[in-house]
């Protein structure tokens, strides 16, 4: 029978799973599993498809922490969400959660996910604009303050003074031709406005990092005192992530269908396509530069407080050892 | 031989005809319907094209009639609140008013610039919505931060009323819906300073509804898209929102569908063939923009539909060409029938008429065609060839008659010529041999000799004039009137006289014989002889000298009543030998027409002369066979040969 092969394959799967269940069911009596609660600091997407796939694969459990991951969003900052006590740990911009630790909320650093900057400014060739110096005198849609700090000092640089304009949750003003430039990250908005009928060579994209303005980005954090209070949790949930992550850039597929049932689950106006390219751009700024989840380098932790500092954002740099959790 | 008449052909005359006017047919039926196919389809799809932009204008009009309908109060309220900020309760009552009027509103909002409304609150935005079917002050779920959400930002940035792409409002509406969003300002001198906006939220299912009423075909359906190319409103309320023209271009890997895509948010109007992937199967968009919301509507309509009539046009046409084709076969085979079966007949009759039957008469087909012409050659034919042979079948009778009537003339003829050999055994005096090869047809040649006394030999050699019976039977007359005669004269010249006057008697055939005719006197040697007009016969004398008797003159027997004939004598001596023949021997011919002649003659008697007179004859007439080689013999070759031994005892 050719069917016998892959059956006794299939049961020797199923017995190892019930194996591994049984194992996670002993360790889970012999310790009870510690709670914990994750908010991502924006919607369900595919930037945060590694702690979706963590605690849909059961990562968490297995590190014996009882995960659960609260909706993101605009109503909903990490900051606030971990100052209220809602959540445990957040992500985090870099420069977000050093100006967060500068102003009063000791985060600290789990875990450096995206080690590059994925932030551009984003022009149509057909308004003129092939340099950032033809931004002068143009409107240009920015995010918050420490999402202006690369765009603002890249059109210092070049001497542009523009019209600030802000910059809502979607590229919609752009689109409609109400702003000159928008910002954008390169896997989502980017591909937003290729979906949106634009074709790439109608477009001017400046990227930060190509002009020296690569500022980390996405990072795990948890405030100091559960740092200090429950290291082996704090420790436990950046690795199950990081596990989260290499089985969503092995699995994509599966990754993406775990990020799109959070995703209809918050009715949001984004399809699986949108998700794929996403995740393809986490996966290349994840992992191009050297391995997952490297530690937080200190350059690109200064050269991010310095730009705060320079832009008045915060008045002191946050001691990196104390920033940084776990600096081996 | 010839073959069996049921041996077929293999691919016969009816065959060959059916595929070649079958094969031309289809052919031109093929090429016309697929002319005609094609021009029909382009036809159909220029008049198609025509209906679907007809029906698209018709239903973006009346579409926009009713957005236009929801966009009216808020203008209205934006004008309004410009000019006079209200207290909250009348907004509130303002805002609950147009909801109740406008049934194709699910929700309105009245949202102000922080501070703009009053400097004691810093965000006012009241919001209704139908809950229930009652308007209902409900809470918006971001009174702290609307001013990011695109139907407030947009239309504040863009100073313009904006129609929003499709979004879900989960607090205050909880549906998908399109906000359109009226700004508005105060102005202060010549500056308008922006205060806020009035929105109307339009359900996409309501809009779904409306636009589910254009329809085209049977499955042929609408949809809209956004700006940015977003399903506002789609069958499939999967796709709403979430997807757009692009991702699902981007999906499939169709530059294609992108390029229509684009066409349709730059507001174009068109119509275009979709890939097959977006229906499963082929299919035309046609498309045309909704200046309104600056939205694009579309008709999607498949292409079998589009086609349906034409599909089944050709399929009846396809029918009616197989039937035509049926009916041409049928009557092709029954015209090719009508030419073969009258030539398979014939052919079997040719078939017969080739084995020998010439008794089956041809069937006569066809009046006036080119198989009735060849059916009574056929017959004519077969009548002269019966004829023919009926003729022939006389003639060879006739010939085997004459023929079997020569055969016993030389029968008669080689009867009367004495074929015992030694004639006369117990006399040794002389030793006789002659011999006669008769030609083809019966000649007129003879020998005969006997005893006429005790010591007298009696021989003779003649040759009749002419041939066959008559020839053989005055052959006969002559040689029995010779025999008569010599019983009662013993002298040559006078029985050659005799028989001469008894062969002119009643001669009216006009024949007439050569002879040499002697007699021997064995006893002493003495030769007698006569001639009648014969060429004169040889001497070997004992030593094989060869030499030619003299003979008298004298001429043919049977045609001079009063011819006078002589008689010679010389004497024989022991040893000699004389031999008579036919003029047969020297004229005989060769294949060349060269005469055998006398000198060759006297060249085999010379060879020969030592030869007992059997071995002779036999050289001479070997020497004379040789000689014509395959030359017909035109005569009768006769030789007669006498060696004269003596008396005296050995």
């Amino acid at each position: 029978m050719p069917y016998d092969a892959p059956r006794q394959f299939h049961a020797l799967a199923g017995l190892t799973t019930a194996l591994a269940v049984l194992l996670f069911c002993a360790q889970a009596l012999a310790a009870p599993l510690k709670k914990a609660v994750l908010i991502p600091q924006w919607e369900p997407q595919a930037q945060f498809a590694g702690y979706y796939v963590a605690l849909a694969k059961g990562f968490y459990a297995a590190e014996g922490v009882d995960m659960r991951i609260l909706r993101g969003g605009p109503g909903s900052p990490p900051s606030v969400e971990l100052r209220q006590g809602r959540a445990q740990f957040g992500t985090f911009f870099l420069p977000t959660a050093i100006r967060e630790r500068a102003n009063g909320l000791p985060l600290v650093n789990l875990a450096q996910f995206v080690p590059h900057s994925n932030q551009l400014l984003i022009a149509r060739k057909a308004d003129g604009i092939a340099s950032p110096a033809d931004l002068d005198g143009r409107r240009v849609s920015f995010w918050g303050p420490e999402f202006r700090l690369a765009p603002e000092a890249l059109l210092a640089r070049h001497g542009a003074r523009v019209a600030e304009i802000p910059q809502g949750y979607t590229v919609d003003l752009f689109l409609r031709g109400g702003v000159a430039a928008c910002s954008a990250m390169r896997y989502n908005e980017y591909h937003a406005i290729i979906n949106a009928g634009l074709d790439p060579d109608e477009l001017t994209v400046f990227a930060m990092a190509e002009h020296g303005l690569d500022l980390p980005e996405d990072g795990l954090y948890a405030l100091e005192d559960l740092w200090r209070s429950d290291p082996d949790l704090c420790r436990a949930v950046a690795r199950a992530s990081v596990q989260g992550w290499r089985y969503a850039f092995d699995h994509p597929d599966e990754a993406l269908s775990i990020v799109m049932s959070h995703v209809s689950a918050a009715h949001l106006p984004t399809n699986r396509m949108h998700q794929q390219w996403m995740l393809a751009q986490l996966r290349q700024a994840m992992t191009a530069g050297g391995p997952l989840a490297a530690p937080l380098d200190r350059a690109g932790y200064e050269a991010a407080a310095a730009a705060l500092a320079q832009a008045g954002l915060i008045a002191a740099t946050p001691d990196f050892e104390a920033f940084h959790g776990d600096r081996r | 031989m010839a073959t069996g008449a049921d041996v077929r052909p293999r691919r016969g005359l009816a065959f060959k005809l059916a595929v070649c006017i079958l094969t031309g047919a289809t052919a031109i039926f093929a090429a016309t319907f697929a002319y005609y196919y094609h021009s029909s389809k382009e036809m159909l799809l220029r008049s198609v094209r025509e209906n679907a932009r007809n029906l698209l204008r018709g239903s973006v009009a009346r579409l926009e009639i009713h957005l236009s309908g929801v966009e009216r109060i808020p203008r209205y309220l934006a004008g309004e609140l410009g000019r006079r900020t209200p207290d909250p309760a009348e907004l509130e009552r303002s805002l609950a008013e147009f909801l109740a009027a406008s049934p194709d509103v699910y929700g309105t909002a009245a949202a102000y610039a922080p501070g703009a409304f009053s400097p004691e609150r810093q965000r006012f935005a009241p919001y209704f919505c139908r809950k229930d079917n009652q308007a209902a002050r409900v809470p918006l779920g971001y009174e702290d931060r609307y001013e990011l959400e695109n139907w407030y930002l947009v239309p504040k940035e863009l100073g313009r009323p904006v129609w929003s792409e499709p979004y879900f409002d989960e607090a205050g509406g909880d549906i998908v819906m399109t906000t359109y969003s009226v700004p508005f300002f105060r102005t202060e001198g010549s500056r308008r300073v922006f205060l806020g906006v009035v929105t109307a939220d339009v359900s996409l299912d309501w809009l779904r509804r409306q636009v589910a009423r254009v329809a085209m075909f049977h499955s042929g359906y609408a949809f809209l898209v956004s700006g940015n190319g977003v399903y506002v409103s789609h069958p499939d309320n999967r796709l709403i929102m979430r997807e757009s023209v692009f991702s699902l271009a981007e999906q499939a890997g169709s530059p294609e569908l992108r390029a229509i895509g684009r066409r349709m948010v730059r507001g174009e109007e068109g119509f275009a063939r979709l890939p097959d992937f977006v229906l499963g199967k082929p299919a035309w968009l046609a498309f045309a923009p909704m200046a309104v919301a600056g939205w694009s509507m579309g008709v999607i309509v498949p292409e079998d539909e589009l086609f349906a009539d034409l599909a089944r046009l050709g399929r009846e046409v396809g029918l009616l060409g197989a039937g035509g084709f049926l009916v041409l076969l049928a009557v092709i085979t029954a015209i090719a029938a009508s030419i073969t079966r009258p030539l398979s007949r014939l052919a079997a009759t040719a078939a017969k008429i080739a084995r020998g039957d010439l008794d089956t008469p041809v069937p006569v087909a066809g009046a006036g065609d080119e198989v009735g012409l060849l059916s009574r050659s056929l017959e004519r034919m077969r009548l002269a060839l019966k004829d023919y042979i009926a003729d022939l079948t006389a003639t060879t009778k006739a010939k085997e008659r004459l023929e079997s009537e020569l055969k016993i003339a030389r029968n008669i003829q080689m009867s009367f010529l004495p074929k015992r050999f030694p004639p006369f055994p117990e006399i040794t005096a002389f030793e006789l041999h002659a011999d006669l090869t008769p030609a083809r047809e019966v000649g007129g040649d003879l020998y005969d000799f006997f005893l006429v006394g005790p010591d007298r030999l009696l021989f003779l050699v003649g040759d009749v004039s002419g041939k066959g019976v008559p020839a053989a039977l005055f052959m006969a007359v002559a040689k029995t009137l010779v025999k008569g005669i010599a019983e009662q004269e013993s002298d040559p010249a006078e029985i050659l006289a005799k028989v001469n006057r008894e062969l002119c008697v009643d001669n009216e055939s006009l024949l007439f014989v050569t002879m040499f005719l002697a007699i021997l006197d064995f006893s002493t040697g003495e030769l007698a002889f006569s001639n009648a007009g014969h060429n004169p016969p040889a001497r070997i004398a004992p030593d094989g000298t060869v030499s030619w008797l003299a003979l008298p003159r004298g001429v043919f027997l049977g045609i001079m009543e009063d011819a006078v004939y002589r008689t010679q004598r010389v004497p024989l001596a022991p040893g000699e030998k004389l031999l008579a023949f036919t003029d047969g021997v020297t004229e005989a011919m060769n294949p060349d027409d060269e005469l055998f002649g006398a000198k060759r003659l006297r060249d085999v008697l010379a060879k020969g002369a030592a030869f007992p007179p059997e071995l002779l004859d036999a050289a001479i007439m070997e020497a004379v066979r040789a000689f014509a080689g395959d030359a017909e013999q035109a005569d009768d070759i006769t030789v007669l040969t006498i060696l004269y031994r003596g008396t005296q005892k050995p």
